[in-house]
């Protein structure tokens, strides 16, 4: 029994005179780990901001449960308290310590005291590795410290349904582990995610799916093995070929070899 | 007239001096606050608007608004001297005051309102628990001179016959012949006054500082 916790159904998203989204659908299950990506002005990241509600989508519905929230009259600040979002460049709170920014959420939206947010709060940072830093202030972390805060302080609101947009891009190469390592944890324990990453590695073995977007459309999407060993289309394999080479060194000789099987 | 009485005779205006910079800075501050905030997210008429009450406040002479208030408007509603000098400069420095808390709200930064937004705060509370705070801190260094600007233009409420520590110096010295010591003393403690307010600010910034930021 799967039950569906995103859908989204012919989305289109118009910027100035391009279509930056055309007509997507895609389903995310509950439990799934759906990794998103496709070259650089693609609209990953304008896809994600549409399904929190940060962007508004021209055409087209998403749901999320059971719940259209693409309709007209909804709560945004409502639906948004259900989805967590992990940016690129962190956006922690520049004036809370690490503890306070997780804490903040359960407080101030969903109106927890603050001894209980204080237990949740320890309870997320624990979860990423972060009790010792509780007291820190951003500028005190490191990026990968700061980016693992992020996702505890997403995780904190005990959203439905995570949103990762390209979460190790501003880290120094010897940082992404420690983000990758707690989003694949995440992905075990069961939440549910959407990943934009040009982490390949983290896609081959965590990602339930991998969806592949080039021009505001959805090219591709199956699971890893499929689009890694039998992509369907040329331009899958050519990306997927690319980025591999440019993100991930440790990964080019897998690729290669995947490469000559198929031929 | 010995020195120290004439000390004496100017000091007596600071308590006028200090009640004009109370109302004006307050006042400056909180519809300063109130103002940016509708200029940045009132949404195009009222922030336009506000925009308009910033120029026009700024590109008028202090001295002028407050003739405005004190000879034209204050004779129909009773205005005393005191609070038309006191409210002119208020409504003056609430223009800049804009400025800066404008300048500070928009330095902290889209991303930050959006990490806020995608937390499912309102805007308002993403105002009120994380642009503002930031912004506040942000804002101290120039709010410190626009502090020391009011502490020197309360003296213009002379003009209307305020017996703040310009007045009383003006009168004692000529009264006297010495306004050159009257005026000394005046200006030591106009000086003295800017001082304590920028170094009073000073240590607040400190105490306010974000670590590591
Ligand atoms: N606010 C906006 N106004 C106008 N155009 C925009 C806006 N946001 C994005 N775009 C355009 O929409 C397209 C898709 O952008 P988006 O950021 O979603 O791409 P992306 O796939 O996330 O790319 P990247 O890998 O570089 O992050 C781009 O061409 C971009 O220029
Ligand atoms: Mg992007």
């Amino acid at each position: 029994m799967t039950n569906t916790i995103l859908r989204i159904q012919n989305v289109s998203k118009i910027y100035g005179d391009t279509e930056v989204l055309k007509d997507i659908s895609l389903e995310v299950n509950e439990g799934d780990t759906v990794v998103l990506i496709g070259p650089s002005g693609t609209g990953k990241s304008t896809l994600l901001r549409c399904i929190n509600l940060l962007s508004s989508s021209d055409s087209g519905q998403i749901w999320l449960d059971d719940q259209e929230i693409t309709a007209a009259g909804v709560n945004h600040d409502h639906v948004r308290q259900h989805i967590g979002m992990v940016f690129q460049d962190f956006l922690l709170f520049n004036h809370l310590t690490a503890l306070d920014n997780v804490m903040v959420g359960p407080v101030k939206v969903l109106g927890m005291s603050k001894e209980e947010a204080h237990k949740k709060a320890m309870w997320e940072l624990e979860r990423v590795g972060l009790v010792d830093r509780a007291g820190h202030y951003p500028g005190q972390l490191s990026g990968g410290q700061k980016q693992r805060v992020a996702i505890a302080r997403a995780l904190a609101m005990d959203p439905r349904i995570m949103l990762f947009d390209e979460p190790t891009s501003a880290l120094d190469p010897e940082l992404i582990g420690e983000v990758l390592e707690v989003m694949e944890k995440l992905s075990r324990e069961g939440m549910t995610m959407v990943v934009v990453t040009h982490e390949m590695g983290f896609a081959r073995e965590v990602a339930d799916r991998i969806v592949f977007m080039e021009k505001g459309v959805v090219v591709e999407e199956g699971p890893p093995e499929d689009l890694f060993y039998r992509p369907k289309f040329e331009r899958t394999r050519e990306f997927l070929w690319k980025i591999t080479e440019l993100y991930g060194k440790h990964d080019q000789d897998g690729e290669q070899d995947a490469a000559s099987v198929e031929d | 007239m010995a020195l120290w009485d004439i000390f004496v005779y100017i000091l007596t205006g600071v308590g006028i001096t200090v009640a004009v910079t109370l109302v004006a800075l307050p006042m400056g501050l909180v519809l300063g606050v109130l103002f940016s905030l509708v200029r940045i997210y009132g949404g195009k008429v009222f922030s336009c608007l506000a925009g308009v009450y910033s120029t026009v406040m700024r590109g008028l002479p202090p001295i002028v608004l407050l003739f405005i208030l004190y000879f034209i408007i204050a004779g129909s509603i009773n205005l005393s001297p005191f609070w038309a000098g006191s409210l002119s400069l208020g409504i003056i420095s609430s223009a800049y005051q804009m400025e800066i808390f404008r300048g500070a709200v928009l330095s902290v930064g889209g991303g930050q309102e959006m990490a806020a937004r995608a937390l499912g705060m309102s805007r308002i509370q993403t105002i009120q628990n994380i642009i503002l705070p930031q912004a506040l801190r942000l804002a101290i260094p120039p709010w410190s001179n626009e502090a020391a600007t009011v502490v020197k233009d309360s003296s213009l409420v002379y003009a209307i016959g305020v017996a703040e520590v310009l007045r009383r110096a003006q009168f004692v010295g000529a009264r006297t012949f010495k306004p050159l010591m009257a005026f000394t003393i005046a200006a030591m403690i106009y000086f003295g006054l800017v001082f304590l307010v920028s170094h009073a600010l000073a240590i607040l910034e400190r105490k306010t500082r974000i670590p590591a930021f």
